[in-house]
């Protein structure tokens, strides 16, 4: 009669421990680049508040709007010659 | 008897004339004493400044300092320019605009009538000097 019984019970938690090490050097690799892009993201940012936020503002201005009113424009420029 | 009616028409018809004429002096002196009040002229030093490329018409409607600008004529500056965004806000109100969208559709405006040699601002930001061509706009300026 065999007893189905494992020999050696000691060698799964070795493997286990070896198992263990691993894993944990995956996710330390995992992190490497989320770390990478956290300090890439801050060096954009202090790049990025310098000045024209007015001319960004402008790109929504639509063409047809300021064809209709430039006539009205003219006129007010027409009638406030000092500060024109 | 007709030669008093003939003198008492001739003098109705002279006064009338002087009359006329009388209007007419009082016209024109109400004239040229009303139009400098209605069209107020540029501040001496704002032309000069202009005249001299010390300042510019910038795309967004309002003036800019092409070089570095003393303490007196950056008053004057900004003082026009608080002067041109409040017509600015007054008139885009009654046009159901944005003070944004009058003030660069007046730029555009400002920019073409500027006078050769007169400083603009371009649409890459630099400032050109006027030639006698059109100047370097905006593309969605009339």
């Amino acid at each position: 009669m065999r007893n189905p019984e494992l020999t050696r019970s000691a060698n799964p938690a070795t493997n286990r421990r070896m198992g263990h090490g691993s894993n944990f050097r995956h996710r330390a690799l995992l992190a490497l680049p989320l770390m990478g892009a956290l300090a890439t993201a801050g060096c954009i940012s202090v790049n990025a508040p310098d000045k024209p936020i007015v001319i960004e503002l402008n790109i929504n201005i639509k063409q047809e709007v300021v064809y209709r009113l430039a006539q009205d424009a003219n006129a007010t420029i027409e009638s406030n010659p000092d500060i024109f | 008897m007709d030669g008093v009616t003939l003198r008492t028409e001739t003098m109705t018809k002279v006064s009338m004339r002087q009359s006329f004429a009388a209007l007419a002096v009082v016209g024109l002196t109400l004239g040229t004493l009303t139009a400098p009040a209605a069209a107020q002229n540029r501040d001496p030093a704002y032309s000069a400044a202009r005249a001299a490329g010390q300042v510019g018409e910038k795309m967004d409607g309002y003036l800019g300092y092409v070089t570095p600008a003393a303490p007196a004529l950056r008053a004057v500056v900004e003082d026009i320019n608080i002067k041109r965004k409040a017509v600015y806000a007054d008139k885009a109100q009654a046009n159901k605009a944005t003070v944004e969208e009058y003030a660069l559709t007046s730029g555009c405006l400002l920019i073409a009538q500027t006078k050769p040699g007169e400083k603009y601002q371009a649409p890459d930001g630099s400032w050109q000097t006027r030639g006698n061509g059109p100047p370097l706009r905006d593309s969605r300026c009339p």
